[in-house]
Parts: structure tokens; C-alpha cells; sequence
């Protein structure tokens, strides 16, 4: 296995009465994108927090890189990347302006600062703007001025919080885009989010919270398997007689469940991708396939159907 | 025992002082308040010359003069400072903390590998070296304008005591510097930490007099009219007047730019013996007049940084 990035061990955070984080054990493995997934007030921003060191865990610990980020924070802080909520900069200073303020505070030296600022600029799409005052930036270039900002930092590890927040879809897209990129560079990423079908596609694993609870974790086909059973569901058109198809699809090892949801339309859940095995089955039993797809399952749907099954009391 | 955390607090501290210097320079704010206070030294400098010229023939400390002569309706220069610090102080610190919050830059800034402590008594100091900067550059433009319209130099020490009159007058700013840092931690509204400060401005300015003076009966009454219960009286009042900063900032002023002046409080006839009237005193003497006014004023700066130092480390930093 992969090195561990980050480590929490029966990790708990109260604020008076309320339990914002609640015996939380995570591990995040190195070159991995991991998602923080669940509703507002979940705790996901208070877990992130406590991994940069920048609020105490009530109990518990936390390992960031090997770090104690209670006692440890500026070898932390100086190797993760922090992304805040709704990132903000200041205004009346100029892109590059506010990029050499944090370099200045990660104690870089001017010429090698200058560098990576340049290649961060250039890598967000931001060369042409970088002498604007920032109040002229939309929320996705702030949002990408921000990852600029974290990237001078040549960082192990970025943490996201909410990165699509207040963005387009189009802008999400993009931003997303470049985040995977970034995984490509061997960047373990945490991200969280509360909009689940946005950032599935880009995580290896995911953390579903609530009520400062991890109550699922794992790969979104093994959550899809878990919870709703069959992780692929796969709709074929094709015409022929009915019974016949059914009893055709049924038979292949694997199948959960066969309905026929129009006159030609037929949906298959299964455990694996078995598109070749439907096929060669409908052809044998004698139908006229017209066409094939396969749905992946949502987290939406995953999360929905497992508060649905009463995996949690509300 | 749990090992003691990493590193310097003060990682960073010169990123952040550069930075909030920088921005206090250029900000529209200060540039308002140097017209303001370049006005106010050209105006008073300029009353005080005629004045001198009219009134005052030989004195030995003529330049002390441009300081503290005023020509009505203009108050003297000290005067007009007594009003300006306080205000440039404010000014320079009301949104230095709860700014960093509603911009939402605090979370981002504190990613970085500082501590808390570096912010915080980064932006206490570039708000101290701006005000040295306003303050000194004033100090030069009186002292200059004095050497033209007066047409002597200063003794040395004149200029000794201008020094360290202009020293006092960084460290009555720094206490409301401290104060606005202060109540810009405690409020997450610059408005309202900027009316607080003012309202606590105002306060020792116009109300902490009377208070003390109807105090001051309260805790020493005169019961039989013997003369000590009324000089007890009057020393309660002193020592309760001396709560406010302003009135320290007088007394400071007067000791350092009268030098004729020989006593802060009630003077005793036995007090005046042997001494020749209206002779001024030696510097050493007028410095031992007011060091504890000094003292007095560096602490509470220090005191009122220390407090918002506590708070601002015990506040959670998600908005």
C-alpha cells in the first residue's frame, strides 16, 4: 500500500454542546484524491481545520505527512496546500501582488518566489490577468488564483474546501479539470464537497459524512455496491419477445435484477461491467439489439437510498 | 509533558509588517489624515511665530515655544496633537484584525507556515512605525518652519526635549493603536470597533475629568476642614485623572515644553524654597517629573496588546 498522507485516530472536536466531529479514524493514502463528501455542517471544514493545525481537536490525533499539526503546524502548513471556502484576496493588490505576499510568508527567496509564480500563473491560466487588481477577478479566477497561490508552495498535499462553491457549472468543470491534473503531478488532493454528482468523477475514494460522522467510505462503485446493491446498471434496447430476453439476462452469473422498463427497453443491475455478456445473451436468445448503455451510479443516489434504508436515525 | 510547539513565533513577521506598511502608505485613509495633520502643523507653527513674535521678546527656550503658544481662536500645536494621535491611531488599527475576517483572507494567510503571533504584532507594529513615520515627519516640518520664521537654531536642548516629547506622543498613539487592534479582534465590524474606540476616546477626553472630580470627594472627604484632607482630596483627584491617557499626554507636554514648570500636582510653599521663580529646570529634573507618565503610557500599550493578543489566539478562525 501506498504511504499514509494523513492519519486521524478517534479524532473529536466539540464546540460546548454541539459534536462537530465525532471519533472520526481517516486515512488518506499518498498520489490519491480523496472527497470529504456530505451536507453543510457535516464537519467537514472543522476536519479540515484540524489537519492544517489551525483549530485544536477537543480529542484524539492527527497525523498530516508524519506531522502533529497541533504541535508541528509551520512543517505542516509549509508542505500542504489550503484552499478555504469562498477564498478570498485582497482587493486593491494585484494577482501576483497577493501571491508574492503569501511566498514572502512561506519564507522563499525572491528569485526562485518570482519563478514559481510565474509557472503557477501560467499553469491556472492566469498570465495575462496577473497585474489586475483582484477586484476585478470573477469567482472562478479567484478560484484559480487560489490554487496558483497553493501551487508556489510546491506542496504534497492540497486540501480543497469546497472548491466548486459559487462556481458555474462550466467553471466547476474546468476547475475540476485542473485539479485532476494536478493528480497526475503525484499530489495527494483532499477536497470537500456538499455537491456530490460534481466531484465524483474526480475522486479515488470517498468519505460520506453527517452529523460529523464518517458513516461510509470507500470507492463510488464499492459505496454503489454497498448500498444500492448493484454498482452498474445497464439499458439495452431491443426487440424481441419479452419473456425470452428476461429469461436470457437472468442467466448470465453476475445479474441482480432484469425489468423491462418500456416496450423495448430492458435495465440490468449487475455487480461488474457485464455489457458483453447482455449482449451476446440478447443476440442468442434471438432479439435485435438497437442499442446498449451502461449508467454509473451517483453519489446522489448512493447518499439518498442509504439515509432511505435507515443506515443512520435522523 | 507534551513537547513545546515548533519553531519562532515570529516566522513571518517582517511579510506581514512590509506588507500592512505598504498598504498603510497607499491607502486614500492615511493620505486624508497626512493633509489633515500637515495643515495642523503648518497652521499652529505659523499662529505660534506671530504670537511669538508680538508677545514673547528673549526666552531660552524659543523653539519650545512653536509647541506650546497658540494665537486664539487656533489651538497650540500640542493641543491639536492631543486630538490628532488618537485619531490617526484609530484609524491605522480599527479593521486590522476583523478586515483580515470579512475579506476572508484570515483562513488563507494562516495556512501559511506562520504562527498567529506573527500577524498580529506584525500589523501592531507597522501601525506603530506608520504612525513613527507621520509623526517625526511633522516634528521635522515644525522644527523647520521654525527655523525660518524664527531665524535662530535650536539649543541642544530644545531639540533633546523635542525628541523625547515626540517619543511620548508615539507611545500616547500607541495606546489607541492598541486599543482600536483590540476592539478590531473583539468585534467583527470595523464600524463598530472604530465608534467603540472613538466612544472610549471621548470618554477619557471629555467625561474622565469630571468623573474624577466627583470621585475624588467620595473617596477622600474633607470631614473636619483640616488642610491635609483637602490636599488628600486634591492628590485623589490627580492620581484618579491620571487614568486617562490624554491627561498624561498634557502633563508629559507640559513638563517636557515648560521647562519653567516644576511640579504636576498641588505645589507646597516649602516645595519653592530656595528656588528662584520662573528659572526652568534642568531636563533631568523635568524627565523625573514625568517618568512615571511615561512609564505609564508604554505599559498600557503593552497591557492593552497583550489582551488582544489572548483573545485573538482563543478565536476560532472559521467564518
Amino acid at each position: 500500500m501506498a504511504e499514509l498522507v494523513i492519519e486521524t485516530k478517534d479524532l473529536t472536536k466539540r464546540y460546548g454542546d454541539l459534536t462537530a466531529v465525532d471519533n472520526l479514524n481517516l486515512k488518506v493514502y499518498e498520489g490519491e484524491v480523496f472527497g470529504l463528501l456530505g451536507p453543510n455542517g457535516s464537519g467537514k471544514t472543522t476536519t479540515i481545520l484540524m489537519l492544517l493545525g489551525l483549530t485544536e481537536p477537543t480529542s484524539g490525533s492527527v497525523r498530516v505527512l508524519g506531522f502533529d499539526p497541533a504541535r508541528q503546524p509551520l512543517s505542516v502548513k509549509s508542505r500542504v496546500g489550503y484552499l478555504p471556502e469562498l477564498v478570498g484576496f485582497y482587493d486593491d493588490l494585484t494577482a501576483r501582488e497577493n501571491m508574492i505576499y503569501i511566498a514572502k510568508l512561506n519564507g522563499l527567496p525572491r528569485r526562485e518566489a518570482y519563478q514559481r509564480i510565474e509557472q503557477a500563473l501560467e499553469q491556472v491560466g492566469l498570465e495575462e490577468v496577473a497585474d489586475k487588481p483582484v477586484a476585478t477577478f470573477s469567482r472562478g479566477m479567484r478560484q484559480r488564483l487560489g490554487l496558483a497561490e497553493i501551487l508556489i508552495k510546491e506542496p504534497k498535499l492540497i486540501i480543497l474546501d469546497e472548491p466548486t462553491q459559487g462556481l458555474d457549472p462550466e467553471g466547476a468543470r474546468e476547475f475540476l479539470e485542473l485539479i485532476r491534473k494536478l493528480k497526475g503531478q503525484g499530489i495527494t488532493i483532499l477536497l470537500s464537497s456538499h455537491i456530490l454528482s460534481q466531484v465524483q468523477r474526480i475522486c479515488d475514494r470517498v468519505g460520506l459524512f453527517y452529523r460529523g460522522k464518517k458513516v461510509l467510505e470507500g470507492s463510488v462503485s464499492e459505496l454503489a455496491r454497498e448500498v444500492l446493491g448493484s454498482a452498474y446498471r445497464i439499458r439495452l434496447e431491443v426487440q424481441g419477445v419479452p419473456e425470452a430476453l428476461i429469461k436470457a439476462l437472468k442467466g448470465i452469473p453476475g445479474v441482480q435484477d432484469v425489468t423491462q422498463q418500456a416496450p423495448d427497453i430492458y435495465e440490468v443491475q449487475a455487480k461488474e461491467d457485464l455489457r458483453a455478456e447482455a449482449v451476446r445473451a440478447v443476440v442468442e436468445a434471438g432479439g435485435k439489439l438497437k442499442g446498449i448503455m451502461v449508467e454509473e451510479p451517483s453519489l446522489d443516489e448512493i447518499y439518498a437510498r442509504y439515509f432511505e434504508k435507515g443506515g443512520m436515525v435522523k | 509533558m507534551r513537547p513545546s510547539r515548533e519553531g519562532s513565533p515570529w516566522t513571518g513577521l517582517w511579510a506581514v509588517v512590509t506588507k500592512e506598511m505598504a498598504d498603510h502608505l497607499t491607502s486614500a485613509r492615511m493620505q486624508i489624515l497626512e493633509v489633515l495633520i500637515a495643515l495642523t502643523a503648518l497652521g499652529t507653527v505659523y499662529a505660534a511665530v506671530q504670537e511669538i513674535r508680538a508677545v514673547i521678546g528673549h526666552d531660552p527656550f524659543l523653539f519650545l515655544k512653536l509647541f506650546t503658544v497658540n494665537k486664539d481662536p487656533l489651538p497650540a500645536f500640542v493641543g491639536l496633537m492631543g486630538f490628532l494621535v488618537p485619531l490617526v491611531a484609530i484609524a491605522l488599527a480599527f479593521d486590522a484584525v476583523n478586515g483580515e475576517f470579512n475579506r476572508r483572507t484570515i483562513s488563507r494567510v494562516l495556512a501559511q507556515p506562520i504562527y498567529r503571533d506573527a500577524l498580529l504584532f506584525g500589523k501592531f507594529l507597522a501601525g506603530f512605525f506608520t504612525l513613527a513615520i507621520v509623526l517625526v515627519t511633522i516634528w521635522l516640518l515644525v522644527m523647520g518652519l521654525g527655523l525660518i520664521f524664527l531665524g535662530v537654531p535650536p539649543r541642544g536642548e530644545e531639540v533633546l526635549r523635542g525628541l523625547i516629547y515626540l517619543g511620548a506622543c508615539l507611545f500616547y498613539g500607541g495606546i489607541w493603536l492598541a486599543l482600536a487592534l483590540l476592539f478590531s479582534v473583539v468585534f467583527r465590524q470595523p464600524a463598530t470597533a472604530a465608534l467603540a474606540s472613538m466612544a472610549v476616546w471621548l470618554f477619557f477626553t471629555a467625561f474622565w475629568g469630571m468623573i474624577a472630580d466627583v470621585l475624588a470627594p467620595v473617596l477622600r472627604p474633607v470631614r473636619f476642614g483640616l488642610p491635609e484632607e483637602f490636599l488628600a482630596q486634591i492628590q485623589a483627584a490627580l492620581a484618579l485623572s491620571r487614568f486617562s491617557p490624554n491627561i498624561l499626554y498634557g502633563e508629559i507636554t507640559l513638563a517636557l515644553l515648560r521647562p519653567e514648570v516644576r511640579a504636576l500636582g498641588p505645589l507646597l510653599t516649602f516645595q519653592l524654597q530656595g528656588a528662584i521663580l520662573g528659572s526652568p529646570l534642568p531636563l533631568s529634573q523635568s524627565l523625573l517629573l514625568i517618568w512615571p507618565h511615561l512609564t505609564g503610557l508604554v505599559a498600557s500599550t503593552i497591557l492593552l496588546f497583550a489582551l488582544s493578543y489572548i483573545l485573538f489566539q482563543r478565536q476560532e478562525i472559521r467564518t
